[in-house]
């Protein structure tokens, strides 16, 4: 196990060492102290643990590592994350998750505004509440939230599913709630146990997504 | 971007090291804003000693006896003046009003950063480390203080135009954002006898403040009225003599974190600027929701 401390070697070096080639076995990143692009561009399989809050793009463009945030993580955590894990034991700040392609994020805590804003494959799962915007203009992937969803959960929204355990404050422009098929159940039960939740009973959840009437020019839309 | 900092304090026992710790807050979002900065300290012993009321003047020319004399002379009563880098800190044991008009009179074209009886403003020109490094801001005591690296978006960059904007008596306001329909506002306030020294976006933000504050209402109702009125993106920490106060716009781009323990609440845009906070690790902190107004009352305020 390789460990770095951030008090006292420059992030760029840490960095530098995390995009090696051939990099395998288990990191440690004590010391983060909210720095920003901390364990960023990893493409190896990898563990990588750190010990602290980070600040922007935290473990951000992610593939193949598995990357734990002990503490909470600022805007755009695993932005256009690709393949891999990773999991914020606190909370996270706003768009997390963005526009990513593959992979698991877990946010253990709350996760802020616009969480998997246009999301295009990644699945996300949030122990706590979400903020307003939730999944805005999210295009595939899958969403779930265990607690609330802020306003406008869903707005422009085009192919994610979103689950939801508790109530959203609104529903954004073109989303709606949808019928929970056995199909539904099963997803959600492996993205629950995947993220470590595997008590929650999937049929608490209620299933949301496009109503797909922005997808096309409509006359009545327009000014 | 900009970069707003802010730390209230509730143990008297951390009010010897406020001018540290907010010195370690302001260096920190140095990256956010670099082209200015300025900071309000609430009760310094030296640079607002207890029974006084004091003004912060900017871009005067004269030396500071020059200074303490012209505007002794138009007070007709004894001030003392402090240079610190640019801006000179004027006090006196007359009423607030007096000293502000007697220091408008002496020197028409000087900006009042701040006046109040507890409140000192600094501000300039120049790089975050540097303007606190010659401000001595480290060495500085208080309760409470406030401060911002500044990006310019808006307005130039010249002393009128860096925050913060402390426009009423020991009020004080610091934004990261834009406002967007500020020029209509502005025009509104003129038309209400308001009196504007700078160009910039702010100052408008602060002027409303002001504007609701003497006009009764408490801090919640004049931010509340903020939020229906100013279009655009912001985060603000508007603080007072007995108080200090958050609020998001709607759309929270603007980022914002509040950390709270039983010693001291603190706001900064980014945690990495309350990391080195005593017991920050043991902290409650989270995200200001949109449009709420957060405010904290100082717990004991001396007669």
């Amino acid at each position: 196990m390789t460990t770095y401390d951030l008090t006292r070697t420059p992030l760029r070096e840490v960095n530098q060492a995390l995009h090696a080639p051939g990099l395998s076995g288990e990191i440690v990143i004590a010391g983060p102290q909210g720095a920003h692009s901390v364990a960023v561009g990893l493409d190896a399989p990898v563990k990588v643990t750190i010990q602290g809050h980070c600040g922007y793009y935290a473990a951000g463009m992610n593939k193949q590592a598995e990357v734990t945030i002990e503490g909470n993580a600022g805007t755009g955590v695993a932005e256009n994350m690709m393949s891999g894990v990773v999991h914020v034991t606190g909370s996270a700040s706003q768009s997390a998750g963005a526009t990513g392609r593959g992979g698991l994020l877990v946010i253990g805590g709350d996760a802020g505004a616009r969480c998997g804003i246009s999301m295009k494959g990644i699945d996300i799962v949030v122990g706590g509440d979400t903020g307003h915007m939730t999944a805005f203009m999210a295009q595939a992937g899958r969403l779930v939230v265990r607690g609330d969803a802020g306003d406008a959960l869903g707005d422009s929204i085009y192919e994610t599913r979103i689950y939801l355990r508790g109530t959203a404050r609104s529903l954004g422009a073109d989303c709606v709630e949808k019928e929970m098929r056995p199909e539904h159940l099963e997803e959600l039960e492996g993205l629950l146990k995947a993220a470590g939740y595997p008590d929650d009973d999937p049929a608490s959840y209620k299933r949301f997504g496009s109503a797909r009437t922005l997808y096309h020019f409509h006359a009545d839309n327009s000014y | 971007m900009c970069g707003i900092v802010g730390l209230h304090l509730r143990n008297p026992e951390l009010y010897p090291r406020l001018g540290e710790l907010l010195t370690g807050m302001l260096c920190e979002m140095e990256d956010r804003g670099s082209d200015s900065a300025g900071v309000s300290v609430y009760g310094d012993p030296r640079w607002s000693p207890a029974g006084t009321c004091s003004v912060s003047l900017l871009e005067v020319a004269d030396d500071l006896a020059a200074v303490e004399t012209r505007v002794s002379e138009v007070l007709g009563s004894p001030v003392t003046a402090t240079r610190l880098d640019r801006t000179y800190v004027l006090t006196a044991t007359v009423e607030l009003d007096e000293l502000v008009h007697a220091s408008r009179a002496a020197y028409p074209d000087a900006l009042v950063a701040g006046f109040g009886h507890d409140l000192t403003v600094l501000k300039g020109v120049g790089s975050p480390r540097d303007l606190a490094e010659s401000w001595g801001l480290a060495q500085a005591q208080g309760w409470q203080g406030v401060g911002h690296t500044r990006m310019a978006t808006e307005s130039a960059v010249t002393p009128s135009g860096a925050h913060p904007y402390a426009v009423g008596p020991d009020q004080c306001l610091v934004h990261n954002g834009s406002f967007s329909n500020h020029a209509t506002i502005r025009r509104d306030l003129v038309r209400d006898g308001v009196v504007f020294d700078s160009e910039n976006d702010t100052e408008v933000g602060a002027r409303f403040v002001a504007h609701r504050l003497s006009g009764g209402a408490g801090v919640d109702e004049a931010l509340t009225d903020l939020t229906t009125t100013f279009d655009g993106f912001y985060t603000l920490l508007v603080s007072n003599r007995d108080s200090f106060a958050v609020v998001r716009d709607a759309i929270a781009c603007k980022p914002a974190i509040i950390a709270e323990t039983d010693d001291w609440v603190a706001m900064a845009s980014e945690f990495r600027a309350l990391a080195h906070l005593p017991g920050v690790e043991k902290a409650k902190l989270w995200e200001p929701e949109p449009e709420v107004v957060y405010h904290w009352a100082r717990q004991e305020v001396p007669a």
